[in-house]
């Protein structure tokens, strides 16, 4: 099994960038227009680390750091989280702790790399993505705790592939894990990731001083965060029995992990971003869903 | 009271310069403060130098020279313009603490005449130009430091400045935007331009010349068929000359043309900025259809060639006006398909609604023009109360809501998207018959004509004073964004600084049409 898990991150590795493709396809089809190539994620970043860099002057050591200690931040989630039923090669006991929290160092310094650059603009994002992200973890560890306790398993790998099929509290847990996907992926209605108005954003607008190799490291990271965070959703709804045929579990569940991107792209298309000030209402009530499914699982 | 003190005009009418009653400073700034306070509204309000105006050459204002003032007040309600004048030397009370709506042209007189208006409570430079005095020994305001000056600051903990632009991430114009922020709350925002400025009033001195038209199609791109058509009825009053009610049609409908087609582009950008992407797809490209209308009528997007002195270049065969009438009819059913997605859609009307919200009063105050003051329950529309050519024979509904915010700015606009294919359609389907151009003869000398033109911002307006040879002693251009900036200034007041981008589309104002 050891072989299968690594190929699992292989396949992670090599496949993350295709959501963004899926989910630009999806919006394009919307839009009535061809849109951008299926793999215009891996030339963007090909073309970044091609590139050479520029640093402000006024920046330190951490806004070098910031884009490095992200991308390795990403790389350890995406080997606790599991797919197809086989374990993840770094499955322990309390594992889906680390999970929420290694997001969260990547989270921090990003935040500190964009403060590092002292603009007005990456300050704000900066801003805005803690008093969000704040909102967001209760909702992803809260409804982790519900599937933990309804699975009698503290390891993501043991969790996931034990999950009762559609139970209402696993059904809670999945709409509130899927809010807290589109908002920590800087998705809409949070975030648009296609707009040029540094004064609307909240994601993009942290990263603009980065570029070359550093940005590749930023794009490459943030693929790879939706993929980590996609495949515990789909690991909820689809849960693979490790009795099953390896090869046919992995397949369905990248399947899934498309599936889920076609959806995202859907809900990019047909609505609008909400107002700055009612997303923290959206993120309290993905936690109340949370706590909902918590209590469910605790009677 | 004070109607003695005015010349009234109609639109377009020609008059003596010599008949422009000159009045003293006090009895000046008296008139107008009532005037506005009884309803007129500040059309112009600009300073010509004596050396101009007494036949010495041109280009070369001396320093210190006497400055004559010049306002034109449009009374709306009953379709007539009333001017005074009056001269003034280093200084005058400014009319601004009485009468808002005079703050931007006091700070323009302050800029280009070195005419200190005492008591003007923001002076500031609105353009960063050297003054056109050219006097070393005198500071003035000609600081040329381009967005460099003194901004209002908001004194306090957690309180801090964002500055924007003037180089911005879209590929837009450049302008400066200062704001005052409390965490996310704009308190104040305050606007820099200047960036785009090119001289072109100085430019048009002593024409009409062989540039001169092409100045007008390029004052702001986007308003070609407005600008040019203001001028030509200029050139029309000026010379005295009948134009066929086939070219006048025509221009109306180029110009209502002009309308929809940014219009429908402003609907399309306003739904990108809050993400919905359907509507700023497909109305991306609808507005490009109406463009290449206007392209079928003259060979331009954006009209230029197609408006000239005496008429238009190009006619409206019958082959011309069934193929437009057809493009109409696809043009019209996409654009509402697209435009109904956006008032169906809660998540835009929740951004779209209570946003940027500005009180009628304020707008009127202000002197407001165009959609957004259409949009603030305003109804004012040169096109129904100072009408110009073809408007003089064929009304168009005057398009109003009433909340204020960025919906009424984007409703109104779908409003007039409206009305306007409905009257280009009834124009196609009556075209008078006739030639498309008259004869020019040569401009009346020593004359005075104020032109104003409904173009798709608002009301544009022109002012030309010929001297004996009946060229231009001066010229003056009022793009409807001079008046509009200090509206989205207000309209950001305690609003979220994210929704910048959304309140700055639904102005969608003009930066070479303010800068010139």
């Amino acid at each position: 099994m050891p072989i299968a898990s690594i190929i699992n991150i292989c396949l992670g590795l090599l496949l993350a960038p295709l959501l963004l493709g899926i989910i630009n396809k999806t919006k394009a089809f919307f839009a009535g227009r061809t849109g951008q190539p299926l793999f215009q994620a891996y030339l963007d970043i090909i073309k970044q680390l091609r590139k050479g860099v520029v640093y402000s002057q006024t920046t330190s050591l951490i806004f070098r750091a910031g884009p490095v200690i992200g991308l390795a931040s990403v790389l350890i989630a995406l080997a606790i989280v599991p797919l197809g039923g086989v374990a993840a090669p770094l499955a322990f006991s309390g594992d889906l702790l680390i999970f929420a929290y290694i997001l969260g160092l990547m989270r921090f310094f990003t935040v500190l790399a964009a403060l590092d650059t002292g603009s007005s603009f990456e300050g704000m994002g900066a801003s805005r993505e803690v008093l969000f992200s704040a909102l967001a973890e209760p909702a992803l560890l809260i409804g982790l705790a519900a599937i933990a306790r309804e699975t009698h398993a503290m390891s993501l790998s043991q969790m996931l592939p034990a999950v009762s099929f559609l139970s209402p509290e696993v059904v809670l847990v999945t709409v509130a894990l899927l809010i807290v996907y589109l908002c920590e992926n800087a998705r809409i209605p949070f975030d648009d990731p296609n707009t040029h108005l540094e004064l609307t954003m909240i994601h993009e607008v942290m990263v603009l001083d980065h570029s070359g190799p550093d940005f590749a490291f930023i794009l490459y990271g943030s693929a790879l965060k939706l993929w980590v965070l996609g495949l515990v959703i789909i690991g909820i709804v689809f849960p693979a029995s490790s009795g099953s045929f390896w090869f046919i579990s992995v397949i369905s569940a990248i399947g899934g992990l498309f599936f889920l991107a076609v959806i995202v792209g859907i809900i990019e298309s047909t609505m609008a971003r909400l107002r700055l000030i009612r997303i923290p209402q959206l993120l309290v009530a993905a936690g109340s869903l949370s706590l909902f499914a918590f209590i469910l699982v605790l009677r | 009271m004070n109607s003695l003190s005015f010349k009234t005009l109609r639109n377009c009418q020609i008059t003596r310069l010599d008949d422009i009653p000159l009045v003293s400073p006090t009895v000046f700034r008296n008139a107008v403060i009532v005037a506005v306070k009884n309803g007129a509204r500040i059309s112009a309000l600009f300073g010509v130098p004596q050396n101009r105006l007494k036949d010495q050459v041109f280009y070369k204002d001396p320093p210190g020279a006497e400055i004559r003032l010049f306002a034109i007040l449009a009374n709306d309600q009953i379709g007539t313009l009333s001017v005074v004048s009056t001269n003034v030397q280093n200084s005058y009370p400014a009319l601004t603490p009485e009468c808002p709506q005079a703050h931007w042209f006091e700070r323009e007189i302050y800029e280009q005449w070195e005419i200190k208006p005492e008591g003007h409570p923001w002076l500031k430079p609105i353009r960063f130009h050297k003054s056109y005095m050219r006097d070393p020994s005198r500071a003035g305001s000609g600081d040329t430091n381009i967005g460099i000056t003194d901004f209002f600051r908001l004194e306090g903990a957690e309180v801090h400045d964002v500055a924007v632009g003037p180089v911005h991430a879209g590929i837009i114009e450049p302008g400066h935007f200062r704001f005052q922020c409390h965490g996310e709350n704009v308190y104040h925002l305050e606007i820099s331009l200047g960036y785009q400025h090119r001289g072109v009033e100085k430019a048009l001195l002593g024409g009409p010349g062989k540039r001169t038209l092409h100045y007008m199609e390029t004052i702001a791109g986007d308003t070609t068929i407005g600008h040019t058509t203001a001028y030509n009825h200029i050139l029309e009053a000026l010379a005295g000359t009948a134009v066929s009610l086939r070219a006048l049609s025509i221009r109306g409908i180029a110009l209502e043309l002009e309308r929809i087609a940014n219009h429908t582009g402003d609907l399309g950008a306003l739904a990108g900025d809050v993400g919905y992407l359907p509507t700023a797809s497909f109305c991306g490209r609808i507005r490009g259809d109406f463009l290449n209308m206007t392209a079928l009528l003259c060979g331009s997007r954006f009209g230029r060639g197609l408006v000239v002195p005496g008429g238009v270049d190009y006619d409206l065969t019958g082959n011309l006006s069934a193929q437009l009438k057809d493009r109409l009819q696809t043009g019209l059913a996409d654009v509402t398909a697209a435009v109904n997605l956006l008032w169906d859609a809660p998540s835009v009307l929740a951004r779209f609604e209570s946003t940027g919200f500005i009180p009628a009063q304020t707008a009127k105050n202000m002197g407001l023009v165009g959609t957004a003051a259409r949009a603030c329950d305003v109804v004012r529309d040169a096109r129904y109360d100072l009408p110009s050519g073809i408007f003089r024979f064929s009304q168009i509904p005057v398009s109003v809501w009433h909340t204020g915010d960025v919906f009424a700015r984007a409703y109104v606009r779908w409003l007039e998207i409206q009305r306007s294919l409905n009257f280009i359609q009834n124009q196609l389907a009556m075209l008078p018959e006739g030639r498309i151009s008259a004869k020019m003869e040569t401009p009346a000398a020593d004359s005075f004509v104020v032109s104003i033109v409904e173009g798709w911002r608002g009301e544009i307006c022109h002012v030309a004073l010929t001297d004996r040879d009946g060229r231009f002693r001066h010229y003056k251009i009022i793009d409807p964004s001079f008046h509009n900036w200090i509206g989205l200034a207000l309209a950001l007041r305690n609003q979220q600084i994210s929704d910048f981008p959304l309140c700055n589309k639904s102005f969608n104002l003009s930066y070479c049409g303010h800068d010139l």
